[in-house]
């Protein structure tokens, strides 16, 4: 179905779908209608033949062989890496860009490496009450061995963190971690702003951009956190791949996280001398296809255009909003900033008299696939006062139609358990 | 695809829309037990008052989805008045038409696994829930009180002397 989007987009959805084996496919005789990209996205056929032609024609172990294929294996490896770099505006991808395994990876290296390098007992970081537990159960783990202090920065109004004391929160911390967009409200956080505020009190900024670097355009250069980390799977690369980017003197300094093969220097009977960056942190054989995927995936999303990709979320948004507010009135409620250009393509639901599980249950049985549950966020449920939500998520394949599917599909729920 | 009828009957719905015994029994002298579904989120908190070895009067509280919850009020409906073995056991039958089995506790695709005709019979309105069998997922959330009430007898027998 083409519509107003797609002309202002730069982009038809509908022919994006193509590029996808599994949204061509029908799914138990249904149309498959996928609005669960915040969890994990689908991937275009694109990524998928790159990965295979990578394993068909020149796979090698990297960084170790001096025969052609493995120089072969090692070039398309690293890339990657300066393609990823790029992406994000990275000014030095060959040392800023590490692969980990996802983004909680590259966040559970943040928290061992640099906190165990720079927190002591008494000291104090900052975090937000809407992280996912990616961004919080690493620090709670070192707090409770280390003993520092954890403060938070709290939901204030329409899905906004509160951010009115934001230099007080900050002040004598040495890091701050923030998400870069709530997977939770879809909330899209002011980053800059706290960065500025956590830079003036001599903190570090790490952020979470695993549903930010999917869905806008994004440039570590001017976003004014130090450290970024985002998840492969969730922009249409492959599962297994993760990215930290860093500030080069922030990694340089930072010791390694786990030891092994290519991490090294040097190694002696006492001691090892680590590697350079980006080595440094990426001990062992890297996910190779996976880092090959991903970097398939960032020149498809770059094909479509990171502006055009917003636009078109903005605008499945603002109808998707519309849409639902006209069919079910009071008896829906989503949560998070009530202005499309506020929020990422996520739109969390309560449904009068209907429990997220059953919700996605009744939804599932018309092919429309939503999240339902705590979405890795329990302290940020339970300050809403929720055990559960049912999240329907958006991406480039998505449009007016899915949404209409949805609506639709809630509409039959109400009747069912009215 | 199993439909939503298999999963949703007029039973469970009235179950989850009506919950009986749902009250919270002061406690002591009642037993007292939590159960989580750490997945969703589904809570069942088990009030229980049992006296020389029969269950007198139970109460459930929490909150969860209709299969959760529905679940959770049959059960009050058929342990109520039953001695602690006879609950034992209702349990073990509830879990068998689940398909879970004491030796494994893996969902068992098996037919030959599934209860008879005669033994659904038996278990009264509680064979409404049988559709679950249908939907994995949504096992953890039809045996969540079962499990939390064998943790609750549990504590009878441990402070039986
Ligand atoms: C904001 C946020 N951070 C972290 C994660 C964790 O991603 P992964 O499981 O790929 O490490 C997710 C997704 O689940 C997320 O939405």
């Amino acid at each position: 179905m083409a519509g107003l989007s797609d002309l202002r987009a730069g982009f038809d959805p509908a022919t994006v779908k193509e590029d996808f084996t599994l949204l061509r496919n029908p799914h138990h005789d249904h149309p498959l209608v996928y609005l669960d990209s915040a969890a994990s996205s689908q991937r275009p056929d694109s990524v998928l033949a790159a990965m295979d032609d990578y394993y068909c024609r020149s796979h090698a172990n990297v960084h170790r062989g001096v025969y052609r294929l493995a120089e072969e294996a090692t070039s398309l490896y690293e890339g990657a890496r300066q393609k990823i770099g790029d992406f994000i505006g990275a000014p030095d991808p060959g040392r800023e860009i590490i692969f980990t395994k996802n983004v909680t990876e590259a966040l559970n290296l943040v928290a061992q490496s640099w906190g165990r390098a720079n927190l002591r007992p008494g000291d104090a970081i900052v975090l937000t009450e809407i992280e996912h537990h990616a961004n919080l159960v690493p620090w709670l783990m070192l707090a409770s061995e280390i003993g520092f202090e954890i403060r938070y920065l709290r939901l204030g109004e329409d899905g906004e963190l509160d951010l009115s004391r934001l230099e007080e929160t900050v002040e004598g911390a040495k890091l701050v971690g923030v998400t870069m967009c709530s997977n939770v409200l879809g909330t899209l956080v002011p980053v800059s702003q706290i960065a500025q505020a956590a830079h003036a009190a001599g903190a570090v900024v790490v952020a979470d951009g695993a549903q930010y670097v999917p869905h806008l355009p994004t440039d570590v250069s001017s976003l004014g956190a130090d450290l970024m980390a985002f998840t492969g799977h969730k922009m249409l690369g492959p599962t297994g791949i993760g990215v930290l980017w860093g500030k080069a003197e922030i990694l340089d300094a930072m010791p390694p996280f786990l030891g092994g093969g290519e991490m090294i220097k040097d190694v002696r009977l006492d001691g090892f001398i680590p590697n350079d960056l980006p080595w440094k942190f990426e001990a062992g054989t890297p996910p190779i296809a996976e880092a090959i995927g991903l970097g398939a995936a960032v020149d498809y999303l770059s094909g479509l255009g990171m502006a055009a990709i917003r636009e078109h979320e903005i605008t499945l948004l603002s109808y998707a909003m519309k849409k639902l507010e006209a069919d079910h009135g009071d008896a829906l409620v989503i949560h998070g900033p009530s202005r499309p250009e506020r929020r990422g393509g996520v739109l969390s639901m309560q449904l009068d008299g209907v429990h997220a599980h059953d919700l996605s249950q009744v939804l599932d049985s018309r092919g429309v696939c939503v999240r339902a549950g705590h979405h890795c966020a329990k302290p940020l449920m339970r300050c809403l006062g929720l055990a559960a939500t049912a999240r329907a998520s958006f991406y480039i394949y998505n449009d007016e139609s899915d949404i209409d599917a949805l609506s639709d599909a809630l509409g039959e729920a109400r009747s069912f358990f009215a | 695809m199993p439909g939503l009828e298999d999963l949703y009957r007029e039973i469970i719905l009235d179950h989850y829309r009506n919950p009986r015994n749902a009250k919270e029994l002061e406690s002591p002298p009642a037993l007292r037990a939590e159960g989580y579904n750490p997945l969703c989120g589904d809570e069942v908190v088990i009030t229980l008052l049992v006296d020389e070895g029969r269950i007198q009067d139970i109460g459930i509280g929490g909150q969860g989805c209709s299969i959760s919850r529905s679940s959770a009020s049959l059960m009050t409906v058929s342990v109520k008045g039953k001695t602690l073995e006879e609950a034992s056991a209702a349990i073990r039958s509830f879990k068998a038409m689940m398909s879970i089995h004491e030796s494994s506790l893996a969902p068992a695709a098996s037919q030959t696994e599934t209860p008879t005709a005669a033994e659904l019979a038996k278990m009264g309105e509680l064979a409404a829930l049988q559709g679950v069998v249908k939907f994995p997922v949504r096992i953890k959330c039809a045996v969540l009180a079962w499990n939390t009430l064998s943790e609750c007898m549990a504590k009878a027998t441990d402070a039986q002397p």
